[in-house]
């Protein structure tokens, strides 16, 4: 019985071990690797070049643009969708009708083709035959030019990000709350826990600890890799007022087919994400789960 | 003192506990019993009627603003809360303002350094009748099942509520344990002299912990009365096959036109008002061996106080309590009598007997 | 009364959330000339439906963009179950050598995000002359180490009994995995799928890497084609390219809207 147990165990595992050597191991390598050499698409062989690509990120100008934008926008993005997202869950749970209907709306975005809903934003935010701006128009305010101005492209963008992200931080939210147990809201409320402010502080909030630790972590990733907005909206521009990690590291090694650059910092991209799942098994040992 | 009224579950419900008063609340599950506590603790609100405690209407009132005290079965203890922190709790959410429960600038607050000391002497004087001093700093996940469930019987008792409600907490423990929480919740109810109500499905605990008892079925209370009245003097036919154990025998019988009672033909001594069929209820130990009727037995049980005899007596089978030494083959007959025999009709209810010259044999 | 005003403000939210659906479908359905007067009104004087739409279909292969995306969702979906679902039950309940060395792997394996590898995946393509393909656009995606992941711990919680009771009664291992696991995986499979989908679907990075050209495009890259060959002039045709290649997704998500939310939560909450 073991002989045939471990024969199957490594017939069914080979076709995915394959598949993640060819497609996931060995490029993650040859990834890691490029970013150290010279490598641009038609010159072969690469030279070794250890860490010129990393010093030339660090003085280029346009590159610590990019970084800082990609910063501001999850500095944004991140705490209001997971705010944005938990305020939604909280009403939503306490709402008496509609449960399933307001959750469909919110979470919408998440299901809708991503290119497609940054074009119909552009239409929105269109300066002059745009809506919002029509709106702004009629109130005697003069909307700015929400996409094309280097002052207010990234925060539309940011906008746009949140928008698209708050329905899945949502129901993320809200498998959180309906595993807390009933019983133990009923018991806050005999203890006398009378308003909404008391039953979330001593159930609720501790409660969703792990949910919101997790939600924390997903949403900074997430918009770690904003790219979509970008490439469809604004090409990095006005000006690379707009330009962030992930379309960097893409015209770098697409456009200009400098494959060695866009590798390493393909390579800061990944260190980063390592960071942020390192952050969040740190905080998970430590306080978030109980006994 | 509390009463209460009708909700769907429930029909028609009038309950008065008295101040200081255990009452159980027994009850096969789906009785009603667990809605009815619901509802004194106001986590459920019932669709008629009125829940008074002491001397205010209550019935609108939100759980917090009632001065019950609730153990719930699953204990519902705060997973992130330390013991003594789980403890606080009731006096936390009555003794400190809303500004004095902030964190962080709460502490700043006048009189919350104060209140917090004597909250946590509070604590402390509750948790060590209870033997809870050594685990103050620990938190509920790396108790025990019992120990857990002192912190939930100290959480209700720290604040000496009026009412003190009590759902199966002893169902989550096993055998041994039990019995011994028994007399401790007893103890409890002696110290705070609330007023308890406490929800059980099993009559032993009913019957050896409460001054009243209040069997219900199928959403109606069937009787409130001292564990001997509801035991000796049962009501209706479903309180007196719930309460005692083994169950009490029922068997089917007859009141004849002169008014007696006859099991299998033969005369009962008993005399009613009421003629036609009607149900035969005898316990196992009011059965004695010799006697007019023959029963074919089926099997004898050794329990060490005593034997269980199961018989065959006509289509029914009985249990009849014996002396531990008794024994018989299976298939022989055994003659049976009985003393204190209760007499109920077709719909259950529990008929008067009445007293004859002489008894018929 | 709480409850009006918390109704109240969730109407207004979700309102402002609809607001880019509203305004895409109601300039779909406007002339240019109305578009361009920047009204606020959402329903057109002239309808355009037939232009507006009809442009599209003109100057863009739609129906290829629409297909090629369901050929690659599907095609990546089967092969990452083909390759996923065995792996996640050998993982589970096989005991063979190096399972915890493959483990392992799974789990470096999900921190990596997909953009990592993606580099020296179309240089590699590019050697091997494979781009603007079907398999360029299907492959790279087929190893989900997340669907491993997943499907490891659903098949975690099966009752050994059950392979045990499979066992005994004489099915080798394989047929095991053919009659009792396969069909016993259907929860995790759906819920899987429905992230699977939304997920490639959505994707626009690695389809704008590989391909080049329509016959390939799918409906992501499709409306960034539009949206660039157009280049500002034309928003009632691109706002009607938007609503047809966004319209298959959001209705298979109202339809099966409970299983969406439900996929997208368990596969997120395990994840």
């Amino acid at each position: 019985m073991r002989k045939g147990e471990s024969l199957a165990g490594w017939l069914l595992t080979l076709p995915a071990a394959i598949a993640f050597l060819l497609l996931l191991l060995l490029p993650t390598l040859a990834a890691v690797t490029l970013a150290f050499t010279d490598y641009e698409l038609g010159e072969w062989p690469p030279h070794w070049i250890g860490l010129e690509n990393f010093s030339e990120m660090w003085t280029d100008r346009g590159f610590r643009t990019s970084f800082r934008n990609t910063v501001i926008y999850v500095a944004i993005v991140a705490p209001v969708s997971v705010l944005g997202g938990l305020g939604l869950a909280l009403l939503i749970e306490s709402a008496s009708r509609g449960r399933a209907f307001f959750r469909a709306v919110f979470f919408l975005p998440v299901v809708s083709l991503t290119v497609a809903m940054a074009a119909a934003w552009q239409y929105l935010l269109h300066p002059t035959i745009g809506p919002v701006n029509a709106v702004l128009r009629s109130l005697g305010i003069a909307g700015p030019a929400w996409l094309s101005s280097s002052d207010t492209v990234l925060l539309s963008l940011a906008f746009i990000g949140v928008w698209e992200a708050v329905g899945f931080n949502m129901v993320l939210f809200m498998a959180g709350l309906t595993a807390i147990p009933k019983e133990l809201r009923e018991a806050a409320a005999v203890d006398g826990a009378q308003t909404a402010w008391d039953r979330f502080r001593l159930v609720t909030w501790p409660l969703l600890g792990p949910t919101t630790l997790f939600v924390v972590t997903i949403s900074l990733i997430r918009s770690v890799r904003v790219f979509d907005t970008v490439a469809v909206l604004t090409r990095g521009g006005p000006n690379k007022a707009s330009e962030v990690l992930l379309y960097t590291m893409y015209t770098e090694g697409f456009t200009f087919l400098r494959l060695g650059y866009s590798a390493a910092i393909t390579l800061v991209f990944l260190v980063i994400v390592l960071g942020l799942m390192l952050l969040q098994t740190r905080v998970l040992d430590r306080r978030v789960h109980y006994g | 003192m509390k009463s209460f009224g009708p909700t769907a579950v429930l029909r028609d419900v009038t309950l008065e506990v008295a101040p200081g008063e255990f009452v159980a609340l027994v009850g096969p599950s789906g009785c009603g019993k667990t809605t009815l506590m619901r509802i004194v603790a106001g986590i459920e609100t019932p669709d008629a009627g009125q829940v008074r405690i002491g001397e205010r209407d209550v019935t609108r009132a939100h759980p917090g603003a009632r001065d019950v005290a609730m153990v719930f079965q699953s204990y519902a203890l705060y997973p992130h809360l330390t013991v003594a922190q789980n403890i606080a709790v009731p006096l936390l959410m009555r003794r400190l303002s809303l500004a004095q429960r902030l964190p962080l600038l709460g502490g700043l607050m006048p009189g919350s350094r104060a209140a917090r000391r004597i909250m946590a002497e509070d604590v402390a004087r509750i948790a060590a009748p209870l033997g809870l001093s050594h685990l103050l700093d620990r938190r509920p996940g790396q108790l025990s099942g019992g120990q857990r469930q002192r912190v939930a019987l100290a959480r209700a008792v720290v604040r000496k509520p009026s009412v003190f409600l009590l759902d199966e907490p002893l169902s989550n423990l096993d055998a041994a344990l039990r019995v011994a929480t028994r007399r401790e919740i007893v103890e409890i109810h002696r110290r705070t002299g609330a007023a308890t109500l406490y929800v059980t499905h099993d009559q032993t605990e009913a019957l050896t912990m409460a001054d009243r008892v209040a069997v219900m079925q199928g959403g109606q209370l069937l009787q409130l009365g001292t564990p001997a009245e509801v035991y000796e003097n049962p009501a209706d036919l479903r309180v007196a096959t719930f309460i005692g154990s083994p169950k009490m025998n029922v068997l089917a019988a007859e009141l004849g036109e002169d008014g007696q009672v006859r099991l299998q033909g033969i005369g009962t001594g008993l005399h009613s008002a009421t003629r036609g069929p009607v149900s035969l209820g005898v316990r196992p130990e009011h059965w004695h061996l010799g006697g007019p009727w023959q029963a074919r037995v089926v099997e004898v049980e050794y329990l060490g106080e005593a034997a269980l005899l199961h018989a065959r007596l006509g289509d029914e089978t009985v249990v009849v309590r014996a002396a531990p030494s008794f024994t018989a083959p299976a298939g022989s007959l055994v003659p049976l009598g009985f003393q204190g025999g209760l007499i109920f009709a077709a719909d259950g209810r529990r008929l008067a007997l009445h007293e004859v010259a002489h008894a018929q044999g | 009364m709480g409850s009006a005003i918390r109704l109240g403000v969730l109407g207004a939210l979700g309102l402002f959330v609809l607001l880019p659906y509203i305004w895409m479908l109601s300039a779909s359905l406007k002339p240019t000339d109305e578009i361009f007067r920047a009204s606020l009104t959402l329903i057109p004087e002239t309808f355009a439906v037939a232009e507006n739409f009809g442009r599209v279909f003109a100057r863009v292969p739609v129906l290829d963009y629409l297909v090629n995306g369901v050929i690659v969702c599907a095609g990546i979906l089967f092969f990452q179950l083909l390759f996923a679902v065995p792996a996640g039950y050998a993982l589970a309940k096989l005991r063979f050598a190096g399972r915890e060395f493959v483990f392992g792997a799974v789990m470096l394996g999900l921190l990596v995000p997909p953009h990592v590898p993606a580099l020296p995946l179309y240089a590699g393509l590019s050697a091997l002359g494979g781009l603007n393909s079907f398999g360029a656009l299907i492959v790279p995606s087929t190893i989900s180490v997340f669907a491993i992941f997943l499907f490891r711990q659903f098949f975690k919680s099966l009752p050994d009994e059950l392979i045990h009771a499979a066992r005994i009664d004489g099915m080798s291992e394989l047929s095991i995995v053919w009659r009792v696991i396969l069909p016993n995986a259907w929860p995790a499979a759906t819920a899987f799928a429905i992230f699977s989908v939304v997920a490639h679907w959505n994707d626009l990075f690695w389809p704008l890497i590989v391909v080049t050209g329509h016959e390939r495009a799918t409906p992501a890259l499709g409306v960034l084609y539009f949206r660039t060959e157009e280049a500002g002039d034309d928003f009632g045709a691109l706002m009607a390219a938007c609503t047809i290649m966004t319209a298959p997704l959001i209705l298979a998500f109202l339809v099966a809207q409970r299983r969406f939310v439900e996929g997208i939560a368990t596969t997120g909450l395990k994840g």
